[in-house]
């Protein structure tokens, strides 16, 4: 019998229902699944990971089977004859056995795990690679690309990778406060931020498109909002975005009432707009705002009337976050608002 | 050939009136004075469930908001003080008492002991323990100090500095979390040196180290293990407040300071820790399978000698917790190999239980049918925490949904498993009554259920990507439907602990009376009355064997002619 | 009551028992270490990692006179110990008093160099790393010698009043295995501190 695809929904209900969203969602990239690798890092840890799945999978079916057996064959049966059974108190050999083939079998896993560390732990960089530098805030992520000059926040712009053009972006990461962990699983596993202490990681992801992860190390109050997109661009889309990040701030006379604004208040305490008198190193840097698509480190979208709302009170959207309510007129609101907007 | 006696049976006491048990008061007053150890474990168990059902309902209501996306039902700051709470709770107010009240329970009459080592210290540990718990939950009412009431340490159960540092968690929260663990940290310590004392030292006549049953060896061993265990947390939580207080710097970054060096010194307590919980749960299964198996363990040498490889082996394997700190890769291989090699003498106890269940007669009691869910349970958590191991997938997997599924599949899969099949074990032989097999079969099929629904899902979503420790998630992550069905499988668990809590109850006024053995075991606690004299013995016994009341039951086929 | 007669092969047991006295005091000294080495790792950990002065070198002196007295109230114990198991109770308060009187030189001393680092030196817990570890490893130390203190000094008191003979041996011998311990942490915490820290 042949059915319909709307016809098999309905049979299937709403568990099939979720998983074509699930599909749909894949086909989205907006799956941060460890199982769509994108990345040479992340591929190894696949690749690794099935081949341990076989392993203790096949250990599974071993040894919870024979316990299952054991556990049918072996029942209580009323046809039990009188008394106990027979003792046993152990047996050397068979016991040497299941120690030495454990041993055995973590000698393998074990050997094929080293390798794969020093693979991607002491990969060499390459002298193309791009440098960044990536800082944890409560609750939002700075990157930094020192030889470019570019200091941009939350959302992670690198260069494709491909056979004819080997790129790599290698990651410095430290934190400015408490420990936070960088993980976008389709990319590479993850790695801790920490005060005082700089580690490093690398990509080379081979297909464009966006790449979500979240900060996986609690960090505070809204953890669960300290989200990360990592655009992974052509090269060319790459260039342009890198040339747009190291212009200085529009300029707009339509909207200088907000930049006064802006420069009046604290605002210009803890966020930078490069070209004014804003140097605030606190909050992100807001030069290029409207280059980005969500705002407070992807807690909601990037649109006017989040921003207005989000300055007016943080709290709506990101309760605990660190930005305070400014008490902002109506009128400065809306003025403020309005220059954001001219960030491009 | 000489005559020795072996007491089998007591002669039950003449049950006493009202009037001689006194007034309320009186009993109650009898109880918190109590020396006995009896009593006392008695006290660890009830105060260590009432925590089960506190720390529970902590988790249902974390399960509640995280059912869908963007809900609503806790906030962030509550969210993140409930997740703190029920992992301090269950690790130090669940797990531990629940294994000392085993521990003070049995340890005594299974050595044909009259009491613990030192009865006192053992009654000061207990409320040393006691009030590190409300001491705890005391934070509720007055850890926000002067900003207001309801509030609680909401650092994590892992606390890593900095966050701990007076300008990331102002008020008093994390000093209730630092105090009342260093408080009942000092309980634990003193219970730990009295099982020490009393195994070592309070053992009946013939009872050598190798005729101990291999529960009394097992908390010897976890005993010796608590000593090393606990006290690094006790030190790493007076630097906290050194730090806190006295404005001391040893988790500053700003003067220097290293977050790394508390997170090292967190898991050389933390990673011990889990095998301080899981070993009284390998205990409670060897007093239990062999029994209802009817069979002796299987290679009993080897399970003393691997839990004390257990023991060894577990002291380094605790920077596998640390594997995306920023290690060296060679360090990082070390702690693979050494995790990995838990494995062996974690394997050869399972396949010594599978071995001891070949060829016997088994009975589908509640307490075997707990045993049997732990066997499968643990045969998976140790699997998955073989994957945890494999440091590159460590990277993809630490801190997410995978992790939290792994190490739940061991503290409930494995040790609440073994908590309840303990308690079904030996609740006759505490209250003179057995608990309903009935209800107890219902807890078992919707806890069992519940477990799988809620504990297998969470690895797809930690596959998937979700981080722990998160009170939200956006809608587009594909985590939705799996969340839904965690959360379902969350309130049958909690349905069936209610079971269990009701059955509990009943049981001690209606529950079957047992008499002085109703399994059928052979170890010495079931040769005395139940409950057993405040004496224990009325003569203290004499051993021969691992099974004494094996070679009573079967004078012609005693046991000591086959043990090696 | 009921019981069955069992035939064994054995002979009548002998049958000793370690005292749980003392099984208990190792115990509690196992878990003790377990602390020190925290505090110790620490130390090491952030020996010269201070971002501000004063550092070991320029105000730490090697506390040579404490330290003769501390390690011989080890063998002052160890000749008490002797006594009162022989009985020989006037020799065992002599000695005993000995034992408290290098003690409370030890301590007198070590308070004297904190005042010296406070008052001087300007050292004190929240200074720097060094400040904060120093205190806290010397510091968890003297207390461990008061507590000992307070032990022998009770002790000494009932000895005073004829309370304690023989009988108390044993008890007499846990209390002089913590002293032992607390001495030998002193070796520890000494060659950390003052031989490979300054």
């Amino acid at each position: 019998m042949q059915m319909v695809p709307t016809q098999r929904l309905i049979c299937f209900g709403s568990a099939t229902a979720c998983l074509l969203r699930t599909t749909t969602l894949l086909a989205q990239n907006s799956i941060p699944t460890t199982l769509a690798p994108a990345s040479t890092p992340a591929h190894q840890i696949f690749d690794l990971s099935i081949f341990v799945v076989a392993i203790t999978g096949g250990i599974f079916l071993v040894v919870g089977g024979l316990l299952a057996v054991v556990l049918f064959r072996f029942r209580a049966r009323k046809t039990d004859p009188a008394g106990e059974p027979a003792q046993i108190y152990g047996s050397t050999q068979i016991e040497l056995a299941w120690t030495v083939i454990p041993v055995l079998i973590v000698v393998v896993l074990f050997l094929t795990t080293a390798r794969i560390i020093f693979a991607i732990q002491d990969a060499p960089k390459p002298k193309t690679a791009l440098d960044v530098t990536v800082i944890g805030h409560q609750f939002w992520w700075e990157f930094r690309y020192p030889k470019y000059g570019v200091i941009t926040a939350n959302e992670l712009h690198i260069p494709v990778s491909s056979a004819g053009a080997q790129e790599a972006a290698f990651l410095k990461l430290t934190s400015a406060d408490v420990n936070h962990s960088f993980w976008v699983p389709r990319l590479a596993g993850k790695t801790d931020l920490i005060a005082n202490h700089v580690n490093s990681m690398w990509m080379d992801p081979q297909t464009p498109g966006l790449y979500l992860g979240q900060c996986a190390q609690f960090c505070g109050s809204q953890h669960a909002l300290m989200l990360l997109r990592v655009y992974v661009d052509t090269p060319g889309q790459f260039a342009a975005w890198i040339k747009n990040q190291q212009q200085p701030a529009l300029q707009d006379p339509a909207v200088a009432a907000g930049r006064r604004d802006f420069e009046a208040q604290a605002c210009m305490n803890c966020h930078t707009i490069s070209g004014t008198s804003a140097t605030g190193r606190f909050g992100p840097d807001l030069t290029h705002l409207m280059s980005r698509t969500t705002l407070a480190s992807g807690a909601m979208n990037n649109t006017p009337t989040n921003l207005r709302q989000w300055i007016k009170s943080p709290d709506t959207f990101k309760n605990g976050a660190l930005m305070p309510a400014m008490q902002l007129s109506d009128k400065q609101l809306d003025e403020v608002t309005a220059y954001l907007e001219t960030l491009k | 050939m000489s005559d020795y006696t072996l007491p089998v049976s007591t002669t039950i006491e003449p049950s006493a009136s009202a009037s001689e048990l006194g007034t309320f008061l009186e009993r109650l007053h009898g109880w918190v004075v109590t020396v006995d150890h009896k009593r006392l474990g008695i006290l660890y168990i009830l105060y260590s469930t009432f925590f089960l059902l506190i720390a529970g309902a902590e988790a249902l209501l974390i399960r509640l908001q995280l059912a869908y996306p963007h809900n609503h039902v806790l906030s962030a700051q509550v969210f993140n003080r409930f997740f703190t709470m029920h992992g301090t709770t269950m690790v130090f107010l669940v797990g531990m008492p629940f294994l000392f009240g085993f521990a003070n329970y049995i340890v005594p009459l299974q050595i044909g002991a009259r009491d613990m080592a030192f009865p006192r210290l053992n009654a000061f540990s207990f409320w040393l323990t006691a009030f590190g718990g409300l001491l705890l939950y005391y934070s509720f009412l007055g850890g926000a100090g002067l900003y207001g009431v309801g509030n609680a340490p909401d650092v994590g159960w892992f606390a890593y500095a900095p966050l701990t540092a007076r300008s990331f968690s102002p008020g008093h929260a994390t000093d209730y979390w630092a105090l009342a663990l260093i408080v009942s940290g000092f309980g634990t310590l003193g219970t730990a040196i009295n099982i020490i004392a009393t195994v070592i030292s309070m053992r009946c006549k013939g009872m050598t180290l190798m005729r101990m049953p291999l529960f009394t060896w097992l908390l010897l061993i976890v005993s010796m293990l608590t000593l090393v265990t606990i006290t690094p947390l006790t030190a790493a939580q007076f630097m906290l407040l050194i730090d806190r207080y006295l404005g001391g710097h040893f988790f500053d970054t700003q003067a220097g300071g290293s977050s790394l060096i508390w997170i090292h010194f967190f898991w050389i307590f933390g990673h011990p820790e889990v095998y301080v919980l899981v070993m009284p749960a390998f205990a409670i299964a060897n007093e239990i399978i062999p029994v209802f198996c009817r069979k002796a363990i299987f290679g009993y040498p080897a399970m003393v000698a691997a839990s004390v490889a257990i023991m060894f082996v577990s002291l380094s394997v605790w920077a596998h917790h640390m594997f995306t700190v920023g290690m060296t890769s060679v360090s990082n291989a070390f702690f693979t190999l050494s995790t990995m090699l838990v494995g062996v003498p974690t394997g050869i106890k399972i396949f010594n239980w599978i071995a001891t269940l070949w060829g016997g007669r088994i009975r589908f009691t509640t307490p075997m049918l707990f045993c049997i869910g732990f066997l499968f349970q643990f045969l998976i958590a140790g699997l998955t925490g073989i994957m945890l191991s494999v440091s590159p997938w460590d990277w993809q997997l630490h801190n997410s949904y995978f992790v939290i599924a792994h190490f739940h599949y061991v503290l409930v899969g494995a040790i609440v498993f073994c908590i309840f099949a303990g308690l079904y074990y030996w609740y006759p032989k505490a209250t003179g009554h057995l608990m309903n097999e009935r209800l107890g079969k219902w807890h078992f099929w919707l806890f069992v259920i519940g477990f799988h629904i809620t504990f297998d899902t969470m690895h797809f979503l930690g596959l998937l990507g979700m981080p722990r420790s998160i009170y939200t998630y956006q809608p587009d992550r594909g985590w939705n439907f799996l969340n839904l069905v965690v959360s379902v499988g969350g309130l049958i668990q909690g349905i069936a602990v209610l079971i269990f809590a009701y059955n509990l109850i009943v049981s001690y006024w209606r529950g079957e009376v047992a008499g002085d053995d109703p399994w059928d075991a052979w170890t010495l606690e079931w040769a005395t009355s139940s409950p057993p004299p405040v004496y224990n013995f009325e003569e203290l016994p004499e051993v021969h064997s691992r099974r004494p009341l094996w070679d009573a039951k079967h004078p012609d086929d005693p046991d000591w002619e086959y043990e090696s | 009551m009921s019981s069955v007669p069992i035939n064994h092969p054995g002979r009548a047991i002998e049958w000793n028992l370690p005292s749980k006295r003392r099984v208990g005091m190792s115990a509690l000294i196992t878990g003790e270490s377990a602390i020190f080495t925290i505090f110790v790792v620490a130390y090491v950990f952030y020996m010269g990692k201070s971002l501000t002065g004063p550092t070991p070198q320029q105000v730490l002196e090697v506390p040579i006179l404490g330290t003769i007295c501390l390690l011989s109230s080890s063998l002052t114990i160890m000749q008490a110990e002797k006594a009162i198991e022989r009985d020989r109770m006037t020799s065992f308060t002599l000695w005993l008093a000995a034992t408290i009187s290098l003690a409370a030189v030890f301590l007198t001393s070590t308070a004297l160099e904190w005042k010296k680092l406070i008052y001087q030196d300007g050292l004190t817990i929240s200074t720097n790393l060094f400040g904060t570890t120093f205190y806290s490893l010397v510091g968890l130390h003297a207390t461990h010698v008061v507590v000992g203190l307070f032990l022998l000094t009770t002790t000494f008191v009932f000895s005073l009043f004829g309370w304690v003979d023989s009988r108390q041996s044993e008890r007499f011998g846990v209390i002089a295995l913590y002293w032992h311990f607390v001495d030998a942490v002193w070796i520890v915490v000494f060659t950390v501190v003052y031989l490979i820290g300054r």
